[in-house]
């Protein structure tokens, strides 16, 4: 089973540990007690802010002196040079040593699939680690196809191209570089908060599959419990510590601890298994009647049409233009997805799912007005365009946000200033009219203590709803939201619903691509399902409709 | 069992350039291509016509060029950066497959080098607005000298006052463009967070003028 | 854009030479080429590159779909030469700033010639050449730091990510309600925000790059090379067909009088 280079699993141990990051003025980790043994399988829980990831650095030994930097320039930097350093106390150790002096020891794999690949051929970057622990040529080779073998990407040659490979495949192809390594510790920093669900499995059995063959030590941190409870034999959970508390508030096995604290980690945002969070029902499911969120009610009829696509055919990529030879044609760009026909009507949601690479999102942003169709059309009817024409494309920006509001995946593209306030106040300032919302969006969105800080500076859970309310400040009668849940905890997740549940009994119009069923259950509506990637030809879609 | 680890290079004292470090002059190269490119694409309809009328005011918006140069210094501020970061996004060029040739490496070396020189001049221990509207205006000036009389520049057959007048434009253009737009672009990533881990974590606190 | 760091399929000759042999070539033609502006020298090392671009996995249809934006610049630089170069022999066309003469106008085709003389190289370089190969001879061969080489290369591999977000941001701010359309001033505003935005997250990429290579012991001091860089006879003829091409081109122009040093002044 192990070959005669097999590492032996590591153990860790943490005495008092704590540390501070260069710059900022309280410790992310403080007051750590913990022994984890060789093999044992960890998930690690807690609040953000715990210091759940800072403590996967260090292990990963990147914390130190080449993530902090005492040169900050300047006249003031000599006299608060000290408070600019960063700041360890107590111990932390792999194996009896630090972890700065076992570098290879430890695994880490992060959360964003794009930056966990190093370089641009599968065999190439699978190699990397082994290279820089100076392992033979020869066993290189070796340990990249046992490494790719156990992953489950022994498939593929290897100078495929790694831009080629879907997220769920990135992060299978960083473990099997981690692999090629042959680590005693693998350290796993939310590696599925940006996967489809097919890709957050895909992962987590290429997990227990390696754990398995090599016995290494696992220490996981996640939301999502229900994935990896049956992987891991011991739940720890984190809290911010002090030199008072302890930073480890509970710790046993996965079933002990969910039932200890079930309602406090409920209350932490923690996906609790076979839980989902309350949310507020639609009012017509609510009252109980049948059809209600789908068809609107009996006695008023169809809810209002607002966007219709007919035939469309959709693609990021520009028209190109041919040059001399073949007469300055404009070519159309190869659509990913066509023959696409949807309606978003007043007071429904309107939900796209699919598998990965379907051109989801892509529909959805054509949709809002913000790709031109490839082939056929989206229009608007006069309820909706006010007098700015039919086609959503051809609108100016202004027009736009007062009538189709669109939320990205990652808030920070949407940032325009460098205040909340100002991001809240930029829309209705450029319509001239709305303000008084922004102080509704404020109080409803829990943004009020927030008003004066960069919108970059916030976390991820703040930013999500910073974006949100940005959009809705504006007072849109669309929303399109492009895959709003991602990697959010259970409290953020229900706020969310909620809200847009809400939103959607006063009319607004939301659709969204998402592959949260749970989500897509709270809006009600209709689902379009779009098929898989048509590469190359323009195919014909099977857009299915489920009942509400 | 083989237990092989890493063994380090010593990176301490603050002029050693970390891993981090490299990366993100690597990237600065990198995101100032693509935005240089994205930019131009735009500013061809007032590229065109100027080459055709006057081509030294080309040198107008020549300092889009060196905007990595500048940036790449006053986000790392450590030796090395302005030249590095310049040459690194001339191998860019290289390889999107620049008009140039391989001679714009040379090009990116020389841009790069006018405005080390000027960081180096102070010590590598100002970063303030006069300094980086100089450093950029070094670089600027090295870019007018390298396209006017090194065998490789694009303007080496014009007439002295022609070569003189592109000269002044790069300069100017560099100033303002690459030095100026480098430190806004520096103070507001400050205040972003997004520096916390590089020596320009201060930036946006830092003294206009001193 | 995201492939254009990848070189699948393309297995003719030239991609298995060495790179820093490759690159010698195409530095001596191009140090060659630039040191005279006349069409002679030009057209002979021209002709010779286009001999040999086949042997790159080039076709007519690839090279003219990366040769045309060249061309034009080619022709915008020559044009400038032409009315902006001191006159000699009959004056054409004298109108302001604007004079072409006899002599300036064989400038300006010269000059026209031999940028897309050095241009061409280099395209053929590109297209032979992949970047993780370039980088292995780098740093094993040329003894560059590996730290930098590496670092760089990772970071260059994210150019087509860096561009598909460039154009992500642009509609997430049209979403936002930022116009870029409209006059130039409010284009400008709307580009420099766009460019922020980019700013911003190159900046977290580059921090998250960094500590993946990181925890895979990258920066450390010793290290081995899983693809090993060797130099082979079919370099030596690489770097001999720089040599001889960069030759020919210098011959041809000296016999025909036409040399034209650039430091010596035009002649």
């Amino acid at each position: 089973m192990t070959s005669f280079d097999a590492a032996s699993p590591a153990a860790v141990t943490a005495r008092g540990w704590g540390w501070r990051h260069a710059g900022r003025p309280r410790p992310a980790v403080s007051g750590l007690d913990l022994d984890i043994r060789p093999g044992e399988r960890v998930l690690l829980l807690g609040p953000s802010g715990s210091g759940k990831s800072t403590l996967l650095h260090a292990l990963a030994g990147v914390l130190g002196d080449s993530t902090s930097d005492s040169s900050a320039a300047g006249p003031s930097a000599a006299a608060s040079a000290d408070a600019e350093d960063s700041d360890e106390t107590g111990s932390l150790l792999i194996d009896g040593s630090p972890p700065r002096a076992r570098r290879g020891r430890a695994g880490l794999m992060q959360q964003d699939p794009e930056t966990q690949v190093v370089l641009s051929r599968l065999g190439d970057d699978v190699a990397f680690g082994a290279e820089n622990l100076a392992v033979p040529p020869a066993d290189i080779w070796r340990r990249v196809a046992e490494a790719l073998g156990d992953v489950g990407l022994g498939g593929l040659p290897l100078d495929h191209p790694t831009s080629a490979l879907s997220g769920g495949q990135k992060q299978r192809l960083a473990l099997a570089g981690i692999l090629a390594m042959r680590p005693g510790l693998l350290l796993l920093d939310e590696p599925t908060a940006n996967l489809d669900p097919a890709g957050v499995l895909e992962v987590r059995d290429a997990v227990g599959r390696c754990l398995d063959k090599t016995g290494a030590t696992l220490v996981v941190v996640e939301h999502r419990v229900a994935v990896w409870k049956d992987l891991v034999d011991r739940l720890v959970v984190l809290q911010p510590g002090s030199a008072a508390d302890s930073a480890v508030l509970l710790d046993g096995s996965p079933d002990q601890v969910l039932e200890q604290a079930r309602d406090m980690l409920i209350a932490a945002g923690v996906w609790v298994p076979g839980h989902i969070p309350a949310t507020r029902a639609r009012r017509g499911v609510a009252e109980g009647i049948a059809g209600a969120g789908g068809a609107g009610s009996a006695d008023t009829g169809p809810a209002q049409l607002l966007l219709a696509a007919e035939e469309l055919a959709v693609s990021r990529e520009r028209p190109r233009r041919t040059g001399l030879l073949r007469g300055f044609r404009t070519v159309p760009p190869a659509p990913v997805q066509s023959g696409i026909t949807a309606q978003v009507r007043a007071g429904q949601a309107l939900t796209i799912t699919g598998p990965n690479g379907c051109g989801k999102s892509t529909f959805a942003l054509t949709l809002a007005g913000l790709l031109a169709p490839v082939a056929g059309s989206v229009s608007a009817t006069t309820e909706l365009s006010a007098g700015a024409g039919i086609d959503p494309y051809k609108w100016k920006a202004q027009q736009l946000i007062a009538r189709i509001g669109t939320v990205f995946q990652e808030p920070e593209h949407q940032f325009v200033t460098g205040r909340v306030l100002d991001e809240l106040m930029f829309g209705p300032r450029h319509l001239g009219r709305g303000e008084e919302r922004v102080d509704e969006l404020l109080e409803r969105l829990r943004l009020r203590d927030l008003v004066d800080a960069n919108p970059y500076t916030l976390s991820g859970g703040e930013k999500r709803r910073l974006s949100v309310a940005t959009v809705l400040a504006a007072h849109p009668q669309v929303l399109v939201l492009d895959e709003p849940t991602f990697g959010q905890d259970a409290n953020t997740w229900a706020e969310l619903a909620s809200f847009l549940s809400e939103l959607l009994d006063a009319g607004t119009a939301v659709v969204s691509v998402t592959h949260d069923v749970e989500f897509s259950q709270v809006l009600g509506g209709t689902e379009l399902t779009l098929g898989a990637p048509q590469p190359g030809l323009p195919g014909r879609t099977n857009p299915g409709v489920a009942a509400p | 069992m083989t237990d092989i680890s890493a063994k380090q290079t010593l990176a301490t004292g603050k002029y050693n350039w970390r891993v981090v470090d490299i990366v993100l002059a690597a990237l600065i190269a990198v995101a100032g291509g693509v935005i240089f490119w994205a930019w131009s694409q735009g500013a061809n309809l007032i590229s065109v016509p100027l080459n055709a009328v006057y081509p030294p005011l080309t040198g107008l918006y020549a300092g889009g060029w060196m905007i990595p140069a500048v940036l790449g210094m006053l986000v790392i501020r450590k030796p090395g950066a302005a030249l590095f970061c310049e040459t690194v996004a001339a191998t860019g060029e290289l390889i999107m497959g620049s008009q140039y040739g391989a001679s714009v490496l040379f090009s990116g070396f020389v841009q790069g080098l006018g405005a080390e020189l000027i960081f180096a001049a102070f010590l590598y221990k100002k970063f303030n607005l006069p300094v980086s509207l100089l450093a950029g205006a070094g670089a600027g000036l090295f870019c007018g000298l390298n396209d006017s009389f090194l065998p490789w520049g694009w303007n080496i057959a014009y007439e002295t006052g022609d070569k003189f007048a592109y000269i002044v434009f790069c300069a100017v253009s560099g100033a303002v463009i690459a030095g100026g737009l480098s430190w806004l672009a520096t103070r507001g990533l400050a205040k972003t967070g997004v520096l916390a881990s590089f020596a320009s974590r201060k930036a946006a606190s830092e003294p206009v003028f001193s | 854009m995201r492939d254009t760091l990848t070189l699948r399929g393309n297995n003719a000759l030239l991609t298995r030479a060495n790179p820093l042999a490759k690159f010698s070539g195409v530095l001596l033609i191009t140090v060659a080429l630039a040191l005279s502006i006349d069409w002679v020298s030009a057209s002979v090392a021209l002709a010779f590159e286009l001999l040999l671009f086949p042997l790159a996995g080039l076709t007519l249809a690839l090279l003219w779909q990366r040769g045309w934006p060249l061309i034009l610049a080619a022709a915008v630089g020559g044009w400038s030469t032409a009315i902006l170069a001191a006159d000699h022999g009959r004056t054409l066309l004298d109108v302001g700033v604007w004079s072409i003469s006899e002599g300036s106008l064989q400038l300006g085709l010269g000059f026209l010639l031999r940028g897309l003389a050095i241009a061409l190289p280099a395209v053929l370089l590109m297209s032979c050449t992949d970047p993780t190969d370039l980088a292995d001879a780098l740093a094993q061969q040329a003894k560059l730091p590996h730290r930098f080489v590496l670092g760089t290369l990772a970071a260059m591999r994210l150019v087509g990510l860096m561009a598909e977000e460039w154009q992500t941001i642009g509609m997430a701010r049209r979403a936002r309600g930022v116009g870029s359309h409209g006059n130039p001033l409010q284009r400008l505003k709307a580009t420099l925000g766009q460019s922020f935005g980019l700013l911003v997250q190159a900046v977290r990429r580059a921090s998250r790059l960094a500590v993946t290579m990181e925890a895979r012991g990258f920066g450390g001091a010793q290290r081995t090379w899983a693809r090993e860089a060797t130099f082979s006879r079919l370099d030596a003829w690489v770097v001999l067909g720089g040599v001889l091409i960069a030759g020919a081109a210098v011959a041809a122009a000296i016999g025909a009088g036409t040399w034209n040093m650039v430091f010596l002044g035009q002649q």
